[in-house]
């Protein structure tokens, strides 16, 4: 089993990355998992690139087939204005859009104040159920208070125990859609005036 | 192996004197340019078909007419023709009169068009641009080859008893080219028909491109046509040169950083590794150029974009000087080494008259 952590942090060493090294470490101890992180830091000029140019650099379209072909996913963003960072969003905008579909998630988030937890709630798990994920029940937000306190590890422990149960009981990743697969020609044309 | 260019056909502002020219100026350039690629033996021109500012060709085969008058031997063609918002009808009636007034000098590259808007404002569902390129397609190609159609589809009203004219000059529909950057549909569709499958790699990596051109020609064997490496390929180009690399280079910045499509993104030194834009001296040019058919296999057509991003005619016309006496030359002589004898020229008019003559017998 391969679990990808997708990381919107920014600063070195940051909280962000701490949050999902913790994530995965604990999906890990339950499965046995190999983990790549992803740290979208290092894509920021190429994801604005794919924008404009719209195709992916050398770097991001590694980073894109890794989360592709993962088994599991645990993405973590930092709060910027009440909602996940542009950085996240852009990465996922420039995904292919059924790369995710059936695809377990482990929704994470940080910042500053406990203030902002409900951001897992209203802007990552729509995000994520609009491109098709299978978002696991508990999402984990660790404001700066956490990392001083009791109960960040319970929640990090539940929810890596979903995302673990989730990827086992979903079985391997479906094999990334081929963009390249034809459908032969008289059926497609067959199609067409079928559906008149 | 043919070599031409293509032109999009955009209005765009000088970036280093902020001069835009006038839709007269532009429309006229582009003729000389097409006048120019004859006099320095290019063999193709094609324009594209847009329907919006900034871009000038929306009626290819009025332009394409007055070039065919001022021209004896370049073939006119187009990059592309929209096959989804355009009736097919009035697409094989447009085409089949400019064969003949251009004596066969004729094809044409289908293509869907990405202009969202543009569909509505012709009646037309972007959510329906494949289908639409199928059925319309299907539609022409039996318009250049029954001679009375009675037709029945989804998109267009019905055809009963009728006759698109003028018939195809000798009885030969004009070759088409199918152009798609990233739907395997349209690879298959051309495989399907046994016509060409250009693939415009100017803004794609080499990989791309290779996928896409390996699926056409195996499909291509698959229907029948011939090996895959028969099957009939173009490809696209961009170059800026100047004898001295680092003089092109530095000319061209400018207009590369604020070209519309890529400007203000990755850097032009980033661009020119990763796609097929080559900035720098003939020679620079002729390697990357031969280095396409690493990926493509021995192909048949490559089209340059050349006037483009507000380069001033006169720069163009000088590009197309070395273009034509430099560059096309050497690759001409290049592509021909090595390449197996069974692998066909693109066809032609006179070739694809020739073959008809030889089955009718």
């Amino acid at each position: 089993m391969k679990l990808v952590v997708v990381s919107a942090g920014l600063s070195v060493p940051s909280s962000t990355r701490l949050l999902g090294d913790r994530l995965a470490a604990a999906a890990a101890a339950r499965t046995g998992a190999d983990i790549e992180v992803v740290e979208l830091r290092d894509l920021a000029v190429e994801i604005a690139h794919n924008f404009t140019n719209g195709f992916a650099g050398t770097k991001l379209a590694a980073a894109q087939r890794a989360v592709t072909e993962a088994d599991g996913l645990i993405v973590v963003t930092p709060v910027f204005s009440a909602s996940y960072s542009g950085l996240f969003k852009s990465f996922f905008d420039v995904l292919e859009p059924d790369a995710l579909a059936g695809k377990p998630v482990l929704i994470a988030a940080t910042g500053g104040t406990a203030r902002h937890s409900l951001v897992l709630e209203h802007a990552l798990r729509p995000l994520f159920a609009y491109l098709k994920a299978v978002v696991v029940p508990t999402g984990v937000y660790a404001a700066s208070e956490d990392w001083g306190a009791e109960g960040l590890d319970g929640r990090i422990e539940r929810a890596a125990g979903e995302l673990a149960a989730l990827a086992e009981g979903l079985g391997p990743a479906r094999p990334a859609k081929d963009d390249f697969t034809v459908v032969p020609f008289a059926e497609q044309l067959a199609a067409i005036s079928e559906a008149r | 192996m043919q070599f031409g260019i293509f032109s999009v056909g955009d209005v765009t502002p000088d970036p280093t004197n902020g001069r835009t020219p006038t839709e007269a100026e532009r429309i006229k350039a582009m003729v000389a340019i097409a006048l120019k690629a004859e006099e320095v033996g290019l063999d193709v021109f094609a324009t594209g078909e847009h329907h919006n500012p900034p871009f000038v060709p929306s009626s290819p085969t009025t332009m394409l007419g007055y070039v065919a008058a001022r021209t004896e031997r370049l073939i006119l063609s187009t990059s592309t023709t929209l096959i989804t918002t355009n009736d097919p009808v009035k697409i094989a009636e447009d085409f089949a009169m400019l064969q003949h007034l251009a004596d066969g000098r004729v094809d044409l590259m289908m293509g869907r068009g990405n202009t969202g808007p543009v569909y509505p404002w012709f009646g037309k569902d972007i959510r329906e641009g494949i289908n639409l390129a199928l059925e319309n397609y299907n539609l022409l190609h039996r318009l250049w080859r029954e001679d009375v159609v009675n037709w029945e589809g989804k998109f267009r009203t019905p055809l009963q008893g009728f006759t698109s004219t003028p018939r195809p000059l000798d009885g030969v529909p004009p070759f088409v080219w199918h152009g798609s950057i990233r739907s395997p549909e349209i690879a298959e569709q051309a495989a399907y028909y046994g016509d060409g499958f250009f693939h415009n790699n100017i803004f794609w990596p080499a990989d791309h491109t290779k996928r896409m051109v390996e699926l056409y020609r195996t499909r291509y064997a698959h229907y029948g046509h011939g090996t895959p490496e028969q099957a009939i390929v173009g490809l696209g180009g961009q170059v800026f040169m100047r004898k001295n690399s680092q003089d092109a280079v530095n000319e061209f910045r400018p207009y590369f950083d604020n070209a519309p499509v890529y400007g203000h993104g990755p850097s032009l030194e980033d661009f020119t590794a990763q796609t097929p834009l080559t900035v720098g001296s003939p020679q620079q040019v002729i390697e990357k150029t031969l280095s396409f058919r690493e990926y493509a296999g021995d192909y048949q057509r490559q089209l340059f974009l050349m006037d483009h991003a507000g380069l001033p005619l006169k720069t163009v016309l000088e590009q197309l000087d070395l273009l034509g006496e430099e560059v096309v030359p050497v690759l001409r002589e290049e592509f021909a080494k090595n390449r197996p004898a069974d692998v066909p020229d693109a066809p032609t008019h006179a070739s694809l008259k020739n073959a008809q003559e030889v089955t009718t017998v």
